[in-house]
């Protein structure tokens, strides 16, 4: 029951998803991320990277400081891609 | 960690994890890859997954059609039990300038005697195909419908599964450090788990091919350069096509996620492995896309991202073996489009290192073309 827990709101992962993720053998969030996608929704990883880690842990018998943190990449929060575009510092573009 | 094998294979990207698949069906199933990260991390798992044959020279028509033909049955190929999230929407490339309308018309040309479907398209023609495009300075557009998008991840986990269920030994998390070499002949191959003896060797290491060259005393003419790329919220569908333009400089496509993916290329970007992001990289893509594209405005970005192009004098890939040093093989210097032309790579090349009949002629993509002064330009590049 337990592992219908939604992990990844973003993406609608299961706990029992990540796990199967994690016994198949992928051990490290970013692997974990290239297989079952998450961390690659609007939040970047912000609500699950933290859960994740524990069913590493759980898993495999890694401490919290051996696993390694995906590279944070901004924007930091989503922005819209119009405004992107109008964030004019200084130059003017075709 | 083996002691031993026939042949070792340094990257685990998808054009290592496609040698090695490939040698295995083959008949070669003694082979050890090795990859520093994860399979995927290098620019496999960065790049715009696009796939097109709309090429300029004959050489990437070939490789390229050749290769799409096996993206539309790899699932089968392969026996792979996951999706590759094949989708042919088609490539539409725009022309804004004569000269490039005249270059299309050409490649066009071209890969019609090859067998590829394109055809140019007059600007209302490309809107119907996508209905949200600004047409302003359009001239035309050459459009390519068989064209599309697979999963580089799916893609490269299809083939290094396959692969390992021939028997090859897929060691992530291990980096070749050295490579020794006696009397001419390569010996063994130095990681940091330990090393493995063997007389072949695969240089697959994507931007990182120069540094293994480097080990057996060979300057390979490549070098390495960033390109950004970032990615919006998914939507539902509404653009088939990936959408690139030579004259503005980037490529736009949805991925059947949902999601935008768009990069460009930065002629100001210096040479090296660096992989960082720029905030001057959103900014000016954001105003390319929306002025071209102007509905995608409307999403959100949630991420930028790099990865390496590994780029060649020719713009075209080095595969062959090194003359020097026999039983050095090499697959670099995809300079931007190894994705799409992976599978005809992988076939290829392994079947030049167990000695068969090639199912296609690569020997002008040799090491030697560029003493000999034969490079091979291609047009058509981003
Ligand atoms: C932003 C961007 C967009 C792109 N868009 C497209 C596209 O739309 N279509 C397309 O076809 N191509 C595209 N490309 C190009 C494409 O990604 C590459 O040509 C292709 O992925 C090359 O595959 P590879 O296996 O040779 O290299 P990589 O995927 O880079 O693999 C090389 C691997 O070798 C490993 N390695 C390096 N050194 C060592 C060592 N010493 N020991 C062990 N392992 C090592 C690395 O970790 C890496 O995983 C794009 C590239 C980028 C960066």
């Amino acid at each position: 029951m337990d592992d219908k827990i939604i992990i990844c709101f973003c993406e609608d992962i299961t706990r029992a998803e990540v796990r199967q993720t994690i016994k198949n053998g992928a051990t490290t969030l970013d692997e974990i991320k290239r297989i079952i996608r998450c961390g690659m929704g609007p939040c970047q990883g912000k609500t699950c990277e933290e859960m994740i880690c524990r069913e590493i842990m759980d898993i495999t018998g890694k401490k919290k400081e051996d696993i390694l943190i995906p590279t944070r990449r901004p924007p930091t929060s989503s922005i819209l891609l119009a405004d992107a575009a109008r964030s004019d510092n200084n130059e003017k573009t075709s | 960690m083996k002691k031993q094998a026939e042949v070792v294979i340094i990257g685990g990207g998808v054009v290592g994890c496609a040698v090695a698949y490939n040698l295995a069906s083959m008949g070669c199933k003694d082979v050890v890859l090795l990859e520093k990260n994860y399979l995927s991390s290098g620019a496999t798992g960065r790049c715009g997954a696009g796939i097109r044959q709309q090429w300029g020279t004959e050489m990437n028509c070939k490789l390229a059609k050749a290769s799409m033909e096996m993206f539309e049955n790899l699932e089968q190929i392969l026996a792979y039990e996951g999706e590759i999230e094949l989708k042919q929407g088609g490539y539409l490339i725009l022309a804004y300038k004569e000269q490039e309308v005249k270059q299309f018309q050409k490649n066009i040309e071209l890969q019609n005697s090859l067998g590829i479907e394109s055809e140019l398209l007059t600007p209302e023609e490309a809107k119907e195909i996508v209905p949200h495009l600004n047409t302003k300075g359009l001239l035309a557009a050459s459009y390519c419908a068989r064209d599309g998008h697979a999963n580089p991840f799916e893609v490269t986990r299809a083939y290094a599964q396959a692969a390992q269920s021939l028997g090859v030994e897929i060691n992530t998390f291990t980096e070749c450090k050295d490579i020794i070499i006696e009397k001419g002949k390569i010996t063994e191959v130095v990681t940091d788990k330990g090393s493995i003896k063997t007389k072949t060797v695969i240089n697959a290491a994507g931007g990182y091919s120069d540094l293994i060259g480097d080990m057996v005393g060979l300057k390979l003419p490549v070098y390495s350069e960033r390109h950004q790329i970032m990615v919006t919220e998914p939507v539902n569908s509404f653009q088939t096509p990936m959408v690139i333009s030579f004259y503005y400089n980037f490529y736009c496509q949805q991925v059947p996620h949902g999601s935008f993916i768009m990069g460009q290329g930065d002629p100001n970007e210096p040479k090296g492995h660096n992989i960082g992001h720029s905030w001057q990289f959103l900014q000016e893509l954001s105003k390319k896309i929306n002025h071209v594209l102007p509905p995608l405005g409307q999403l959100r970005i949630v991420r930028q991202w790099s990865g390496l192009y590994n780029i060649t004098p020719d713009a075209q890939p080095i595969i062959c073996q090194a003359e020097e040093i026999p039983g050095f093989y090499m697959a670099i210097g995809f300079s931007g489009h190894g994705f799409m032309i992976a599978p005809m790579t992988g076939k290829v090349l392994a079947e030049m290192i167990l000695g068969k009949n090639l199912s296609m002629p690569l020997d002008k993509l040799d090491l030697g073309r560029f003493d000999r002064g034969e490079l091979i330009p291609e047009p058509s590049v981003v």
